[in-house]
């Protein structure tokens, strides 16, 4: 019998109010610990896709089931929880910049305290040692007390992963998360998420612009144009002229 | 060789007749509204000789002056400080719910605005002869006036600042699962504090020498004395009040500059 997929997708679709097709009958299933790659031009849906998975942008119809839960009615503290358990990682790193690298590490565990424990940066020693693990994993343990905005690029990003770390994740989801980095660092994080993944079976959805990165790190790579899924293979059956349809074709419509 | 394809654009966007028609607009209205109030620039010029009077009878501070209106001054200060601090604080919680990328409800957001307008409209003479009214002449009416007129004053200002934050760390905290407080202490606060100190010192300033003229209604302070000069015609004394009025502004000024290069 094959394992309950962790993450389910069932006739989904996105209408935004301007009228604009975001998503269109998107069918699949993601098993616990794969490391999957969306690949498709700018505007072809990667982002709202990912962003459906932790209720950040939400459907029009269609089911979203995690953990077999449809997660479509979750309000409050419920959206909460379910929030917890996905990481997310953005292509602006998204740290708050004035702040310190602990602070804004800590900031991933705010949702394992009531809020004004928060509020008074009640956190305990247990979790204080966390983010000092947290950082270590990410090889950024020296920086604990420096700002966010001291950081390189590279280093940021790497800060954005302990933070996620922190939720003690079950999905990490990462929009572009090197776009903006320079080839070395790209291979610093995405061999932080590969590490994540392999290490702690934590299942990782990526958005890429790169064909080669989606070949060299994906299980899986699904193709995404105008919103719909258009491809679907697991990397073993993945060719360089299939990647290239998913951009050219779209390419040449245009 | 060809010149190479490039957008066209009407006549009147290439004679820029929307920039032009707008300024055109705009003098038309301040000549007809000078016109309508029937301000006399040359009145200011004619009557120039008076002011230049005023000046040279205040060149002569009356420097001994300076020990009966230190006590009043430091009243003033403190007035000015407890005024702001009350309506600076209570100005967070009304900017942030004002803040249009923070409270998508429009119907709250427009509720908390128009009330923060109606708190702005009122002058703080007015405000200033009502508390005196209430609370009797003194200091604690022109607090409860400064606190007002700061709140209604700093909470526009603090919004606007709110309203350019970066969103970015907002979305992480919420992918976090952090509730909507979490989300405004940890994203938006770090964002916003210098701001936010550099406007308080701001009003503080503009309360000190707000203070001078609630002292005509006798709301304590410095602006009794000023009144007092003003009244006997006693130009010298005046010309030291305004003297240590503007040592105090100067001052304030200095902390506020320190301030923001420190916290930037």
């Amino acid at each position: 019998m094959e394992e309950a997929p962790i993450i389910s997708f069932k006739h989904v679709n996105k209408i935004y109010s301007n009228g604009t097709v975001g998503l269109k009958d998107i069918n699949f299933e993601i098993p616990q610990g794969q490391f999957l790659v969306v690949v498709g031009l700018s505007g072809a849906g990667k982002s709202t896709l990912l962003r459906t998975i932790n209720r950040m942008h939400e459907i029009t119809s269609g089911e979203i089931k995690i953990d077999g839960e449809p997660i479509q009615t979750y309000k409050g503290q419920a959206l909460r929880l379910l929030r917890r358990k996905i990481g997310m990682i953005f292509q602006g790193f998204n740290l708050v910049n004035r702040s310190s690298v602990e602070r804004n590490v800590l900031s991933g565990r705010v949702s394992y305290y009531p809020t004004w424990k928060t509020l008074c940066g009640l956190f305990t020693q247990a979790d204080r040692e966390m983010a000092v693990r947290s950082l270590q994993r990410v090889n950024l343990a020296d920086k604990l007390y420096t700002r966010a905005d001291e950081l390189s690029g590279g280093q940021q990003q790497r800060v954005a992963i302990a933070r996620t770390l922190m939720q003690e994740p079950k999905i990490i989801l990462a929009d572009e998360p090197v776009a903006s980095l320079d080839p070395l660092t790209t291979k610093a994080v995405m061999d932080t998420l590969q590490r994540l993944n392999r290490e702690d079976n934590i299942t990782v959805i990526v958005n890429l612009h790169s064909v080669p990165l989606a070949r060299q790190y994906a299980d899986r790579i699904i193709g995404l144009q105008a919103g719909q899924l258009v491809y679907d293979r697991p990397i073993s059956e993945v060719t360089e002229a299939d990647l290239n349809d998913i951009y050219v074709t779209e390419a040449v419509q245009a | 060789m060809s010149i190479p394809e490039v957008p066209r654009r009407s006549w009147i966007q290439r004679w820029h007749v929307k920039g032009i028609a707008v300024t055109g607009l705009l003098l038309v209205l301040l000549v007809a509204s000078s016109r309508m109030t029937g301000v006399d620039v040359g009145m200011f010029f004619s009557n120039f000789g008076q002011f230049l009077n005023l000046l040279v009878r205040m060149s002569h501070p009356a420097w001994e002056y300076t020990n009966v209106i230190v006590q009043p001054l430091l009243e003033t200060i403190q007035m000015a400080i407890l005024g702001t601090t009350i309506g600076a604080a209570l100005a967070v919680p009304f900017a942030i719910l004002s803040a249009s990328n923070l409270i998508h409800n429009r119907f709250l957001r427009g509720l908390t605005r128009l009330f923060l307008d109606l708190v702005r409209t009122l002058p703080d003479l007015l405000l200033a002869a009502i508390f005196v009214a209430v609370f009797g002449i003194g200091s604690t009416a022109g607090v409860v006036t400064l606190a007002i007129f700061s709140f209604g004053m700093v909470s526009k200002l603090f919004y606007e600042v709110i309203e350019t934050i970066d969103m970015g760390s907002l979305e992480a905290l919420t992918s976090v699962g952090a509730s909507k407080v979490t989300i405004i202490w940890y994203a938006v606060l770090p964002q916003i504090l210098n701001q936010f100190v550099s406007y308080f010192l701001y009003t503080l300033e503009i309360n000190v020498r707000a203070s001078t003229v609630l002292g005509y209604l006798g709301a304590g302070g410095i602006g009794v004395f000023l009144q007092r000069s003003l009244n006997e015609f006693n130009y010298s004394q005046t010309a030291v009040i305004i003297l240590a009025t503007l040592a105090v502004v100067l001052v304030i000024d200095g902390i506020s500059n320190h301030l923001r290069r420190v916290l930037l």
